[in-house]
């Protein structure tokens, strides 16, 4: 399947913690789209200039310094961090603007749990890697511009001919980015299974149901 | 095998489970606002569904309104055009789909997190659900509540079930009193100082302790709302006498019906043996006031201690305490003492209930906002809270001493409305968040509690209020 192999340059982001909030700023959140965001990623940092939603990259003052302005990272496809990557806000405007840009993966030590998740239902793949591994890749990453190939079938990063990296992560999340599969749609497969839960819990706990104030 | 209150509520509400995938949990309650809603609406459409329970769905606007609305508001009165959009946005959404919305000239309305447990939607044992990060407030009445993002509210409303995977089980204990001067929020900035942002990620933190027994459901909602700067999408206490109180104050169900809920509100707690994966022991009563100095909510310190300087941290957060240090414009500064504030903001989900307003309130009282200040606001957290505050006379001691008293929503916790910062302003703020640009662009803010805002609106710095 070509969606199981990602292979892409590598974008490094040096620092703990990158929160939602600089992934993409609140002032983009007003959009009432899923798509479009691209221009916006990393907003506060990629330019110079405040922005507005109905501004195009090419309407701004480009910080030139920063990683994603700068050839050949204007196209990464993978963005390496370090810890607690995507934490704060729930806004999944933050993977639509990473999907958007052309991010396909993001490698770090750890994520946020709710950005996590968020990234399984917009085919963007968050990689876990020990701490160690993290250096180590950013040693490899940083001297000069490197692609990764991702093999989400075998679930390993080929980082050179040499150099291998297995990662873990759930089957059935994986399964959904491999196969694009909509969680509703999975879900109401077993339609009957929630209708005869809702029905006992409408017995057992009764005012949980039809309140209002 | 004996459980923990975050185990029971999970076991409580699953409808399906396969541990080699995610579990399907039933939702009881679903917050829904104008920012995270619209495309999951879409989604319903494109799919031709309906929302699977319609009373299990209660819907604000609060992150994009303007706070000075006076009397009379209507949505199309909003002069930002992408918000308008998005506030009228959620009234044909809930006017198309049938759902029950306190919409901008409610005089219920507010920060959806505010607003949901006084009105009595929050109940104790409940699953609830919003897509919003700081809905893991709702676990201070032994719910389990977590933020999603836009796809699960989608799910949510199509489903009434959320595909998930089991936390882990953290147990934090707060015991002794407080100081004088220090409230919940010291006591919340304090573990995430000492536990890290992603100190809690991949946990469920059940709050305990005498501290917690003792502190009201306004300082318990303020710690549980923080859970998740933490790393901790769900936080959680158990349910006691002071959590019924409330509920019983709070809600309108009927006598009968509230004893037999009761009845099993009771049990929601851990088990004595119950089993954490982490547990920490922290004594309240050697917390001082805390105060935000950096770009996450861990780099906080006493509010006279110094600044992390060079000399003192180590290789691995050099990079990051540098930065951080650079965007707030700390280079020459020593200690928070040093600096000057140019805007004052009181409100948020974390810190505009009764209780936050009373204790700002104490500290202003007869005295007036510093010349220094450019600008001091108090925004309540509901349409029910300012008016309680009203009551109260509140609203006078804000005004006499020169602060702004506006009209309920999210206000300054996030640059999505007309309150935020300039560039560089500083802002004492008791919100949740001090992340680059949260309050506006390259503003600065330094979170802390609601009587250490209300001191340095009258000093103009931060000072110690043990002294006041």
């Amino acid at each position: 399947m070509s969606s199981s192999i990602i292979t892409g340059i590598v974008a490094t982001f040096d620092r703990d913690n990158i929160d939602t909030d600089q992934i993409i700023p609140t002032e983009y959140l007003k959009s009432i789209k899923k798509f479009g965001f691209g221009d916006f990623l990393f907003d506060g940092w990629r330019y110079l200039d405040g922005g507005r939603l109905d501004m195009t990259a090419d309407d701004r003052l480009k910080n030139n310094d920063f990683i994603l302005n700068k050839k050949p990272f204007n196209n990464s496809e993978i963005l390496l961090t370090r810890d607690n990557f995507g934490c704060g806000s729930s806004r999944e405007h933050a993977v639509w603007a990473l999907r958007d840009f052309g991010f396909k993966a993001v490698i770090a030590s750890s994520f946020g749990d709710i950005f996590y998740n968020n990234c399984f239902k917009n085919s963007v793949l968050p990689i876990k890697l020990s701490k160690e591994e993290i250096n180590h890749l950013f040693e490899i990453a940083c001297s000069s511009p490197v692609s990764f190939v991702i093999d989400l079938s075998k679930k390993e990063i080929k980082v050179d001919n040499d150099l291998c990296y297995l990662f873990d992560v759930k089957d059935s999340l994986l399964d959904r980015i491999i196969n694009n599969l909509d969680d509703v749609d999975i879900t109401l497969k077993d339609k009957h299974l929630i209708e005869a839960f809702e029905k006992a819990r409408r017995n057992h706990r009764p005012w949980l149901f039809g309140y209002s104030n | 095998m004996p459980l923990s209150l975050y185990d029971k509520l999970w076991d409580e509400h699953l409808v399906q489970t396969d541990d080699s995938t995610e579990s399907l949990i039933y939702i009881d309650r679903h917050y829904l606002h104008e920012v995270t809603s619209p495309q999951a609406f879409e989604g319903l459409r494109h799919k031709q569904l309906k929302p699977w329970r319609l009373d299990a769905n209660v819907a604000t606007p609060d992150h994009n309104v303007p706070t000075n609305r006076g009397n009379k508001f209507y949505a199309e009165s909003i002069e930002d055009e992408v918000s308008k959009i998005q506030v009228v946005e959620l009234d044909k959404n809930c006017n198309d789909f049938d759902i029950h919305q306190f919409d901008i000239n409610s005089h219920k309305q507010g920060i959806v997190h505010v607003m949901g447990p006084e009105l009595g939607y929050t109940l104790p044992g409940m699953t609830i659900v919003c897509g919003d990060s700081h809905t893991s407030t709702h676990g201070a009445f032994g719910c389990l509540a977590m933020g999603i993002g836009t796809s699960e509210v989608e799910h949510v409303l199509a489903t009434q079930c959320l595909k998930t995977t089991k936390l882990k089980n953290m147990q934090i204990n707060f015991n002794g009193q407080l100081q004088r001067g220090v409230a919940s929020k010291d006591v919340v900035l304090h573990l995430i100082k000492l536990i890290g942002t992603a100190g809690g990620t991949g946990h469920a933190i059940e709050f305990s302790g005498s501290y917690i027994s003792s502190a009201s459901m306004e300082s318990r909602m303020t710690i549980c709302n923080m859970a998740i700067e933490a790393g901790a999408k769900v936080g959680l206490i158990a349910v006691d006498a002071t959590t019924l109180d409330y509920v019983k104050k709070h809600s309108n169900l009927s006598d009968n019906v509230f004893n037999e809920a009761a009845d099993y509100w009771q049990t929601l707690k851990s088990d004595d043996e119950a089993n954490f994966d982490k547990t920490i022991t922290i004594d309240v009563s050697e917390i001082k006031p805390q105060v935000t100095w950096g770009t996450s909510p861990e780099m906080t310190i006493d509010f006279d201690a110094e600044i992390p300087s060079k000399e003192y941290i180590d290789d691995k957060n050099r990079e990051n305490v540098l930065l951080a240090k650079a965007y707030m414009g700390l280079e020459e500064s020593k200690t928070l003492q040093d600096l000057s504030f140019d805007r004052i903001f009181i409100g948020s989900c974390t810190n505009s209930r009764i209780e936050d307003l009373r204790d700002a309130a104490s500290v202003v009282k007869g005295k007036k906002v510093s010349k220094d200040i450019t600008e001091a606001i108090v925004v309540p957290g509901s349409g029910m809270v300012k008016a309680q505050a009203e009551e109260e006379g509140l609203d006078a001691i804000f005004l006499e001493a020169g602060f702004l008293w506006r009209d309920p929503g999210c206000s300054m916790c996030l640059g999505m409305n007309p309150d935020q910062l300039k560039p560089y302003e500083r802002c004492a703020s008791t919100s949740n968040r001090n992340f680059e640009g949260r309050q506006g662009n390259l503003g600065r803010t330094h979170l802390m509690s609601p009587v250490m805002a209300a001191l340095t609106a009258v000093n103009g710095k931060i000072t110690d209020p043990s002294s006041s």
